[in-house]
């Protein structure tokens, strides 16, 4: 099978439904293909892209002067389009996605919100990321929007939020957030239940919107990684990877071999603390206190060895535009693969432990299903998707450097509840260990850092598969190679409206667990 | 069960006998925390974390604080579901916008006396994401503060030191 040899049978449809490509290009957003067409033809595109089954996997919008530029991104095979087209900023009307791909529902309202695009057969017209912060006719992404905006001494709370109501008799609400009872992130849960089963879950999230988009905008490519890196704290590598391979594709950098194995790496380690983290927090949601000290004991000691070999327990800000600013040697590789055959024997002991406790399964097994149709219409990617048979990893699917060269095995299941996500984990764990002694066994020599010099006027994107799933990250610098647009697509896009999907039926104690076992980022969503 | 016994057995206390960095310090500033709370506050002090606007970072900071290597609880100090029984506030983030009203909110449900302690360089000052059209900035723009704690994030170590702080005691190093 070769790269993209599904597209011309895309192509070919288009003509037959009279959508005009003005343009194509293979090289100009690589790895991904580029099609321009016009805003008339948005919606069509994806409702043709939609019944030969690609994935929707992200939207955005750039403000340049009197055009606004829309990019869909989709996936199909391993491959990915991005669909461009533009609209006037004095009518920024097209058609919308989401009649095709439930997945482009809140995508599309961020963009109503922050840039005025307006989606004419948008399904759902209220509003997603915008609270009380700024006005309805204003937009933050607009290039005449001041980043400093007109805000109030006071911003009013959020208390009108049309949520739809359930009605009949015994249904009530509970309200959830956005200040919750654990030491987690902000947002907020409305629920409709009778009895203790839910019937309904809605999410409000947009409290910790952070202005990321706009506060990336005029920074040189230093100042873009540092904020790329606090997208989302727990995937500070993974981000911070996306954006570098977005600047490094605009401007033509190649970076060296042994500053890509020297990511992967950081990349899995990221991985395996999160999902050791992970691991125990869903079990201690069903009272099972033994796996969260076990496991939190274990991600402790992962974090201390990063601290000591590479200088942040979190490995934040450690990748450059280029390269990369640690390296390791003899002695530190000897010392992580003695810790990973220990993790590996801990983890063993562990995960053979939790697979043979009644208790566990009855709480489980069985709870938070997300089906396989659901996961594939929200585009779900990570171990949402891989526990409800979405095999895609952008590892295996897309290998980009150093999986080229050292292949990740990417494991699946089909049962899409509680237990599968956690062990999808768990193989991710294993699969991860194996592949770092690998990488370890053969790190290539050379030096960390390519001389990465700014390009004007370019643009890059960055496909790259953090311990939640796919990032897709979008870049595009301005004549004097300052940044002029940043969009970091978190997982947690895609992963957020499956939750209240997954919880249906369910009852209300066990919303924690499927919580937790989805374990979206706000941060990474609010931006 | 006989293999949970085992397990945990075979495993120990990690928090007496921890091989890496730091630990003497833990004990040293755990003990004087734990010196405080007792004069202070009868033997427990009740935190509620609120994060405000971070980026998560912080939060996984301070979960290891319970972690079997720092268990904190060893010392008095506990988080709490509700700030309604809380001592303290720890806020993270910068202040965003959308979490002005419910910070504020969150203060006003915290029965005096109690101690508002920023926590992350975000928090201290604004940090990556400073004043915007969507972030307040520095936690202090909106509710007071008594303690800051830099780092990005702050290490459990740095977190237990500026708890300290708060209380206080004389190790105050991150109070500045």
């Amino acid at each position: 099978m070769s790269r993209f040899d599904w597209l011309s049978e895309y192509l070919a449809r288009m003509q037959d439904e009279m959508i005009l490509v003005r343009r194509g290009s293979a090289r100009e957003l690589a790895p991904a293909h580029l099609l321009e067409i016009d805003a008339e033809d948005w919606g069509r595109a994806a409702q043709l892209a939609a019944s030969l089954d690609y994935r929707w996997a992200g939207t955005w919008g750039d403000h340049r002067g009197e055009q606004i530029v829309l990019f869909a991104c989709l996936e199909n095979e391993g491959d990915y389009l991005v669909l461009r087209t533009v609209v006037d900023t004095a009518t920024p009307v097209l058609p919308s996605h989401s009649p095709w791909y439930p997945a482009a529902d809140r995508p599309e309202r961020h963009l109503q919100d922050l840039l005025g695009v307006l989606f004419s057969d948008h399904l759902d017209d209220r509003r997603w990321t915008r609270h009380q912060a700024w006005s309805e006719a204003s937009y933050p992404l607009r290039q005449d929007y001041p980043l400093a905006g007109q805000p109030q001494d006071e911003t009013p709370p959020d208390g009108d939020y049309p949520f739809t109501r359930v009605l009949g008799s015994g249904v009530y609400e509970i309200p959830v957030g956005p200040v919750h009872a654990g030491i987690i992130e902000p947002g907020h849960f409305r629920f409709s239940a009778v009895g203790e089963e839910v019937l309904r879950l809605e999410q409000h999230l947009g409290y910790v919107h952070k202005g990321i988009e706009k506060l990336a905008q005029g920074r040189d490519p230093a100042g873009l990684l540092r904020l790329a890196a606090r997208v989302s704290g727990d995937s500070t590598v993974a981000h911070s990877w996306a954006a570098c391979q977005a600047l490094e594709r605009a401007c033509g950098c190649r970076v060296p071999e042994r500053a890509q194995a020297l990511r992967g790496l950081l990349c899995e380690r990221e991985r395996v603390a999160n999902h050791l983290g992970d691991i125990g927090a869903i079990c201690n949601d069903v009272g099972f206190a033994f796996a969260i000290y076990q496991c939190s004991r274990l991600r402790e000691l992962w974090q201390r060895r990063s601290a000591e070999l590479f200088g942040h327990r979190f490995m934040m800000d450690l990748l450059v535009p280029g390269g990369i600013g640690v390296d390791l040697d003899q002695g530190a590789i000897d010392t992580l693969r003695h810790d990973h055959a220990r993790l590996r024997r801990e983890s063993a002991d562990l995960f053979a432990l939790l697979d043979d406790q009644p208790s566990l399964e009855d709480r489980l097994l069985n709870t938070g299903r997300l089906t396989a149709e659901t996961a594939r219409r929200f585009g779900c990617s990570g171990y949402v998707g891989k526990a409800s048979g979405q095999a895609f990893d952008v590892r295996s699917a897309n290998p980009y450097a150093p999986y080229d060269r050292t292949p990740m095995e990417t494991p699946v299941l089909e049962e899409g509840d509680v237990m599968a996500r956690l062990q999808i984990r768990a193989r991710e764990i294993d699969a991860s260990l194996e592949w770092m002694d690998r990488l370890l066994q053969s790190l290539p020599e050379g030096p960390l850092q390519a001389d990465f010099r700014c390009a004007a006027a370019a643009e890059g994107i960055g496909f790259v598969e953090g311990w939640r799933g796919e990032i897709i990250t979008y870049v595009r610098l301005d004549e004097d190679g300052r940044v002029a647009r940043f969009f970091p697509r978190d997982p947690s896009w895609h992963s957020w409206p499956a939750l209240e999907r997954i919880v249906l039926g369910n009852i209300v104690p066990d919303f924690p667990v499927c919580n937790k076992s989805v374990n979206g980022s706000y941060s990474g969503h609010d931006l | 069960m006989l293999r949970i016994l085992y397990k945990v057995l075979r495993t120990g206390v990690v928090t007496e006998s921890p091989p890496a960095i730091g630990e003497a310090e833990l004990e040293k500033v755990g003990i004087e925390v734990k010196r405080h709370i007792d004069a202070r506050f009868g033997g427990s002090l009740a935190i509620r974390e609120v994060d405000a606007g971070s980026c998560n970072g912080c939060e996984l900071e301070i979960h290891a604080l319970n972690n079997p290597w720092y268990d904190v609880e060893r010392f008095g100090v506990h988080f709490v579901a509700s700030p309604r029984h809380a001592d303290v506030l720890l806020v993270t983030g910068p202040v965003s916008r959308h979490m002005q009203a419910a910070l504020q909110r969150t203060l006003a449900a915290t029965p005096e006396p109690r101690y508002v302690i920023a926590a992350g360089s975000c928090a201290c000052d604004g940090g990556e994401f400073g004043v915007s059209y969507a972030s307040c900035g520095a936690v202090e723009n909106v509710i007071p503060v008594d303690v800051k704690i830099p780092g990005c994030p702050p290490t459990p170590l740095d977190l237990l030191r500026g708890i300290l702080a708060a209380l206080g005691g004389k190790d105050s190093a991150a109070d500045e």
